[in-house]
């Protein structure tokens, strides 16, 4: 596999809808209502119904999980959650992801992501570490 | 006369402490097609064991943030704790990381142990850090979870 610093290796869309929320919510466990409560949304001061963080995280590395070819080798990967990704009821949201490679050596591969919703990056500092073994 | 109602902080002395272990988490094959589908993943070895086998596994191998599953045991484990002073309605998720020995595949047998390895104040704001040391039935270490919860000190 020949890559080299900066080079995009991956770019992906997703489009969530509030059917994705409820899908992860069961798949996770995470039944904060939040993520799929209008009104409580609302009652806490949230713009919308909101994404919940770790699903962003999740999706955010399976383009590179692809582009390596394997679950596996993904030896390290953080994010910071930096901005709420709404889900709007009818709308959903439109999440885009491109993967950059970030540093190299002959063993491992540091790849940054870049998360956009609405124009804005929703991580920060989001990095997965891949073997390259 | 005027009377200041101060919120009670997260307990510093929390830093260092370590939780028991919290019963263990038997990976099942569906669970890990259930939780690829749900962020969307689209790799074979996420879903199919002919695939996994193919590429040296023993079963479907879970995505990459799957731990999170095991870690939330844990995490309600620091949320219940009388003296900790987290109100769960304060949190908001910071940071997450996960560090990898091995992948998670189905049939492991997985147990977390938390501790926190970090209480920081931040303009008000409390930031704790629990760490999930996920080993699996052989005692050896599989993946460690770290997630960074932000404890709201006010109604800013």
């Amino acid at each position: 596999m020949i890559a080299e610093i900066g080079e995009v290796v991956a770019e992906r869309t997703y489009e969530l809808t509030r059917g994705s929320l409820v899908r992860y919510a069961g798949a996770s466990g995470d039944f904060n209502d939040i993520h799929y409560r209008d009104d409580i949304a609302a009652s806490v001061g949230l713009p919308g119904v909101l994404a919940h963080g770790m699903l962003t995280m999740g999706l955010a590395v399976q383009p590179v999980v692809d582009w390596i070819g394997d679950p596996g080798k993904v030896l390290d990967y953080t994010v910071r959650f930096t901005r709420p990704v709404v889900v709007d009821p009818t709308d959903g949201a439109t999440v885009t992801v491109v993967a950059k490679v970030g540093a190299l050596d002959d063993s491992e591969i540091r790849i940054d992501l870049t998360v956009t919703y609405n124009d804005q990056t929703v991580l920060g500092k989001a990095q997965a570490r891949v073997s390259l073994a | 006369m005027v009377v200041k109602l101060f919120l009670v902080p997260v307990n510093p002395d929390l830093q260092g402490r370590v939780f028991p272990p919290v019963a263990s988490y038997l990976v099942g094959r569906e669970k890990i097609r259930e939780f690829a589908r749900a962020v969307f993943a689209t790799s074979p070895i996420n879903m199919d064991p002919d695939a996994a086998k193919a590429a040296g596994y023993t079963d479907v191998v879970a995505p990459p943030t799957f731990p999170v599953v095991v870690q939330e045991l844990t995490l309600q484990q620091l949320l219940a704790e009388p003296d900790a002073g987290i109100d769960f309605s304060r949190v908001v998720h910071g940071e997450q990381r996960f560090t990898y020995t091995r992948p998670i595949v189905a049939g492991d047998e997985l147990t977390a142990t938390l501790s926190v390895t970090s209480i920081k104040t931040l303009g008000g704001n409390s930031m704790v850090t629990a760490s999930s040391e996920i080993v699996d039935a052989g005692g050896e270490h599989v993946v460690t979870a770290i997630s960074t919860l932000v404890v709201r000190g006010d109604d800013a």
